[in-house]
């Protein structure tokens, strides 16, 4: 067998002889390969962020929001109705085995007037176990306790946004606030989540015993809304059927009558989110795909007129020995050359522009190791696949004719 | 002394069309080792088809062919390949060089193609075999840097360097002035007393003269296979005639 590296020496002297014509053959691979990569890089980092901005909402969310009324047939949307009390998310607690924490939500808000001026924002109260299934920390200060809740205790903690808003160049910790009016002592200040995907701020908020908030604030008897997590990320189904027997129970449902509520998982709302980007991924990536094509096509195009200017070398390599399979190694050789060489440009040149988006954009593209594998595999595919029938084409060259070629 | 090339009975029929073409109408032919042989033919006499069978390029279309004690006449394409790679060196009347390439890379080349590898250094025997035909300072130059006669030496070089048993030239003088001619034909002789055995086709009675043997073709047969009686010395020739005119030797 003929040594590799002597057949590539010889392929890449070859190359070497028309720069300008390989340079600009292997152009089309080298944008091809590059966009793939940069678009499927902008994708994938789409998608990070996606996954990050749900991922800090509190991994294995639930949440289970009130039903839709219907009143004589007209219905109302969802949050229409609701009865959700403090028994239901007893009954969760008690009985629900999939489920690792349950906190009730009671929303309100208004103006907060403390420290150094006032500030308008959402009050939820909640239970201790909200932290854990909202995944939420303290910067400074530490959260609240059962016995605060059943206390009904008027101590709250602050989202890193209010804590700015409110006391900008000091500790709220110890500090009091009033929330319309009712006095509030701040016991600790929540670190900051930033955020969401849909560009609403998380630290922008309060959190307050959830039976401080119902009573002394709102003055209602029924909870906006529950919160629970999963035990683990594949139990979202099952604690999701879980809870809905339990629920129905709870409310006294009888079959055939509808849940009047609804339990969400974060997990359909990521696979919404992240099945978005995926498309958009895929569109991107087949779009820049078809360049790689069109790259392919060029190479082809070249190495068909190679094989005609090199007619008469082809015929010297027959009647020096060369076989038909030593001709078509040595013109695929050349095209796989060429390809993958535009290839490695491609992927540096990707890189860089990379490197040049995550710096000067918002884009926050991510070059995965398999896309770099995936783009030169298929570099030197298109090679093989567009250098084959030109190759095919010089080994069948008749000796005697090739050397006669002019 | 086995014969180095033995035929019997060659033939070979092109189809064109609706009409066939009779090249080689049953040539037997023997050349013993170490001959000087020189084939000649007006065009059309069927010399090139010939050339192109002894050098398996082609395979006849019936007869028998022996070549170095090897029966060649119904050898696969591959086969043919090898034994082209082995046994035999082409010299063409248009050089037929690699341009852009060094006389080195050049000559290399049959080695290239050598699976078996019998020669482990290629650099060192295409340097030996650049220094038989005396262009061991042009080891560097491309063909484009070289003069005809230059150019036909590599070619002759790159014929040598894997030891062919015959040397096969197809008017290797063709291209070349006459003064250029004689060189070339000098170096085939050398090279001959050499030992090595030399196939010339040629259409000029002043390149046959340089061989030991003519053979001669009409219509696709041998009409007549003569020893040169005066037989003339190419490098005697060169002496004799007046002085050199190339300014690049």
């Amino acid at each position: 067998m003929i040594s590799i590296t002597r057949l590539l020496r010889a392929s890449s002297r070859s190359i070497l002889r028309n720069r300008m014509r390989s340079l600009l053959t292997s152009l089309g691979i080298i944008i091809g390969v590059g966009a793939v990569i940069v678009m499927v890089a902008i994708g994938e980092g789409s998608q990070a962020q996606i996954e990050a901005n749900i991922t800090s909402l509190g991994t294995n969310l639930l949440l289970v929001i009130p039903g839709s009324s219907n009143t004589g047939g007209v219905r109302q949307g969802s949050g229409s109705f609701n009865r959700f009390t403090f028994d239901d998310v007893e009954a969760l607690q008690r009985e629900a085995t999939l489920v690792d924490g349950v906190s009730p939500v009671v929303r309100s808000g208004g103006q907060i007037i403390g420290g150094a001026g006032n500030w308008s924002t959402s009050v939820y109260g909640v239970s201790p176990e909200y932290f854990k299934i909202r995944s939420w920390e303290v910067s400074s200060g530490d959260f609240f306790t059962d016995k605060d809740v059943i206390a009904r205790r008027k101590v709250a903690l602050l989202g890193k946004t209010v804590a700015d808003q409110l006391f900008p160049n000091q500790d709220p910790v110890g500090q009091n606030i009033r929330i319309r009016n009712i006095p509030f002592t701040v016991i600790g200040v929540l670190k900051a989540k930033g955020q969401t995907g849909m560009g609403q701020d998380q630290d922008d908020v309060i959190l307050a015993p959830s039976t401080s908030v119902l009573y002394r604030l709102k003055g209602d008897r029924h909870i906006d809304m529950i919160n629970a997590s999963a035990v683990s990320s594949t139990q979202v189904d099952s604690a999701t059927a879980e809870m809905r027997t339990i629920l129905r129970k709870s409310h006294k449902l009888t079959e055939g009558q509808d849940d009047d509520f609804t339990v969400r998982s974060q997990a359909e709302i990521m696979q919404a989110a992240t099945e978005t980007t995926k498309t958009m991924t895929l569109l991107l990536g087949s779009i820049a795909a078809v360049s790689l094509l069109v790259g392919g096509i060029g190479i082809m195009n070249i190495m068909l007129v190679s094989v005609t200017e090199r007619t008469r070398e082809i015929g010297i390599r027959l009647s020096v020995g060369a076989r038909e399979s030593d001709v078509l190694i040595q013109f695929l050789t050349e095209a796989v050359v060429l390809s993958v060489s535009g290839g490695i440009i491609g992927i540096t040149l990707s890189a860089a522009v990379v490197a040049g988006l995550n710096k000067w954009t918002t884009l926050q593209p991510i070059i995965t190791p398999e896309t770099v594998v995936v783009s030169f595999l298929f570099s030197a595919i298109v090679g093989i696949f567009f250098g084959f029938y030109p190759a095919r084409k010089a080994a069948a060259l008749d000796p005697i004719d090739a050397l006669r070629h002019e | 002394m086995t014969a180095v090339i033995e035929t019997h009975g060659l033939t070979r029929t092109f189809e064109v069309g609706d009409i066939s073409v009779h090249a080689l109408r049953g040539i037997n032919l023997i050349i013993e080792p170490g001959d000087l042989v020189a084939i000649m033919g007006s065009s059309g006499s069927g010399k090139s088809t010939l050339m192109n069978l002894i050098g398996c390029l082609d395979t006849p279309t019936s007869g028998e062919y022996v070549l170095d004690g090897e029966r060649v006449e119904s050898l696969s394409k591959n086969q043919r390949a090898m034994i082209r790679n082995r046994k035999i060196g082409f010299v063409f009347q248009g050089f037929n060089l690699l341009s852009r390439t060094t006389a080195l890379e050049n000559v290399e080349l049959p080695l290239f193609y050598d699976r078996q590898n019998h020669v482990r250094n290629h650099r060192q025997a295409a340097v030996e075999a650049l220094n038989r035909v005396g262009l061991a300072d042009r080891l560097e130059h491309t063909p484009n840097q070289l003069s005809g006669g230059q150019q036909q030496r590599v070619a002759i070089a790159r014929a040598l360097v894997n030891r062919p048993a015959i040397l096969l030239a197809d008017e290797p003088t063709g291209n070349l002035d006459s003064r250029t001619s004689i060189e070339i034909m000098s170096v085939f002789q050398e090279l001959n007393t050499e030992g090595v055995t030399v196939i010339l086709v040629t259409h000029e009675q002043d390149v046959a003269n340089y061989a030991k043997r003519i053979v001669g073709l009409r219509d696709g047969r041998i009409v007549r296979d003569i020893a040169v009686t005066n037989r003339h010395d190419a490098a005697r020739d060169l002496a004799a005639l007046p002085q050199s005119e190339e300014l690049d030797s």
